[in-house]
């Protein structure tokens, strides 16, 4: 029951529980028991709404960076991922393979704002070695769903 | 002028559906609960072939019973879901939608004044294609009390001496009914016993709910010489519009069906067949994914018909939903077009699967959990009316 669960709540995370345990063949209460725990589990992490920004009036810029860091002896990279991530402007790190070490989503109001940040707070921890700043110009696709385009029904309303 | 028109085409009964289509067609703003194809896209790495195919210039004919490798993949998927064991040589042919399919099936198989059996209420095509092709429709009652299932007892009370065909459609348009292997096996028994040969069309295979999988009637000892199983990818892999389908047949059958398709259509679409290949090799996980979702709004749909107390037997199978409306006094006709009129919500009226349908709707549930919620949240205000027109007054 978990997986389905998930992957219904992944893309609509307020779907109604009575009509989620409809769907599911389950009992309420039983769905909702499930959900709890996997709250608790931390397998559910949040309830979040997918914005796409670009429709509204509000000024937002999100840049991707890059980040080069010496991991600490006895610490590994989660110590200074920590010191990354505890920034409110700090969207997501990820821990990568290949050519560099973390992946760091950052929102600011302007350019200047998240550039100074990075120049300011990023690059002067001392485990970083170098960062490199990209600026997202367009989503097209977010979390799975297509922001650029309405999805409309094309059937003909009756067919055999 | 002599009357340019065809007496046998002049009496044939047009689509039930397509009347109900004109009066929906001129109303602005209704929603649907009226279609019978998903409401997915065509996965993209099977959209993505289709390109490719066409980028490459693979515009020519094909061979008249489809490319090579793509009936080599049906008869991989054949065996993979089905555990039915076929030669892509010689009794495999890739029609234009199960429909083509369907008609050359019959025109294969009956001369004049042969009985076709045709269980209904069922897909639209069966009767008029056997019209179409010399024989007799020779109708089969089904009923609720049955789940619309073929049962032994009605099969032999409709078989003569001129039977020859036994057309079976599970999991089933428009009912959602679904036939089990034991179920089966006792149609197979008679059809082996009284000589018969059986028109399987398996569309909706993939679209069986439940623990137990889709068990095809061909795949049952002694029926792969007497079937022709037909099947096609609009309803599995959501590819309606490319309109491609399959037959598969013992060779003797097949032969001679794939002479009329060389003469009449000479091949199916390229770019679909090329796409088609891709859909087999990696939809697996497409097709699983779409079945799950069709089995959670099947229960959805039935749960809200259950609130709103509108009785309906449990469909296993397809993505439609076929409640009774014969509590309300009216027929299924009425029924839709005051639907229609006063919610504007377009339902298929049961009666134009035939006769026995009348007192049902079709109710597909290819549709967004947003657009059921509202077209079923009418259905209920609107079946709240009609009770209330009915209790007595005073």
């Amino acid at each position: 029951m978990r997986e389905k669960i998930l992957a219904v709540m992944e893309k609509n995370s307020r779907i109604d529980l009575k009509d989620l345990a409809v769907m599911l063949g389950e009992s309420e209460i039983a769905v909702a028991n499930e959900i709890a725990q996997m709250e608790k589990e931390h397998i559910i992490c949040g309830y979040h709404t997918l914005i796409n920004w670009d429709n509204t009036t509000q000024e937002k810029v999100t840049a991707l960076i890059e980040v080069k860091v010496t991991p600490q002896r006895g610490m590994g990279f989660d110590k200074i991922a920590e010191r990354i991530y505890q920034y409110n402007e700090v969207n997501a790190v990820y821990l990568m393979s290949g050519a560099y070490d973390f992946t760091v989503f950052i929102e600011g109001k302007t350019m200047k704002e998240v550039a100074l940040f990075v120049s300011s707070k990023l690059s002067t921890l001392d485990s970083v070695l170098s960062t490199a700043t990209h600026f997202v110009l367009k989503k097209y696709k977010d979390h799975g769903t297509v922001l650029v385009e309405e999805i409309q029904d094309e059937r003909m309303l009756i067919t055999p | 002028m002599r009357n340019p028109l065809s007496e046998t085409i002049v009496q044939l009964e047009p689509s039930g559906i397509r009347k109900f289509f004109d009066i929906v067609s001129e109303m602005k703003d209704a929603i649907s609960l009226g279609v019978g194809e998903p409401d997915f896209d065509t996965p993209w790495h099977v959209r993505e072939e289709g390109i490719y195919s066409l980028e490459k210039g693979r515009t020519f004919y094909t061979s008249n019973a489809g490319l090579k490798e793509l009936r080599q993949e049906i008869c991989n998927y054949l065996y993979r879901r089905c555990d039915m064991t076929y030669r892509p040589e010689s009794e495999i042919l890739v029609t234009v939608g199960g429909s083509e399919a369907i008609d050359i099936a019959l025109r294969a198989m009956l001369d004049p004044g042969d009985e076709v059996l045709i269980p209904q209420p069922c897909f639209v095509s069966y009767v008029p294609c056997t019209i179409l092709a010399g024989g007799k429709p020779v109708i089969i009652n089904l009923e609720e009390k049955d789940h619309f299932k073929l049962t032994p007892e009605k099969l032999l009370e409709k078989i003569t001496d001129r039977t020859k065909v036994l057309i079976l459609a599970f999991p089933n348009n428009p009912t959602g009914a679904v036939m089990r292997r034991d179920e089966l096996q006792k149609i197979a028994d008679i059809v082996i016993e009284k000589d018969l040969f059986v028109i399987s069309d398996e569309i909706y295979c993939e679209l069986t709910f439940g623990q137990e999988r889709h068990v095809s009637i061909a795949s049952l000892p002694g029926m792969k010489d007497r079937t022709v199983l037909i099947n096609g990818f609009s309803k599995s892999y959501a590819m309606t519009g490319w309109r491609l389908g399959y037959a598969a047949a013992p060779r003797v059958i097949l032969e001679q069906m794939l002479k009329i398709h060389q003469f009449a259509i000479m091949c199916a679409p390229t770019t679909s067949q090329y796409a088609a290949v891709d859909a087999l090799k990696n939809g697996d996980a497409d097709v699983d994914m779409m079945r799950e979702s069709y089995d959670q709004r099947r229960r959805f749909v039935l749960n809200a018909f259950r609130e709103m107390g509108l009785e309906c037997f449990e469909p296993e199978g397809a993505f439609y939903a076929f409640p009774s409306i014969k509590r309300f006094g009216i027929s299924s006709d009425e029924f839709a077009n005051r639907f229609l009129r006063e919610e504007k919500v377009a339902v298929v009226p049961g009666s134009a699967f035939g006769a026995c349908g009348d007192g049902y709707l079709r109710v597909s549930y290819a549709y967004s959990l947003k657009s059921l919620k509202e077209a079923l949240g009418r259905m209920a205000r609107f079946v709240k009316r009609l009770d209330e027109e009915c209790a007595p007054k005073g």
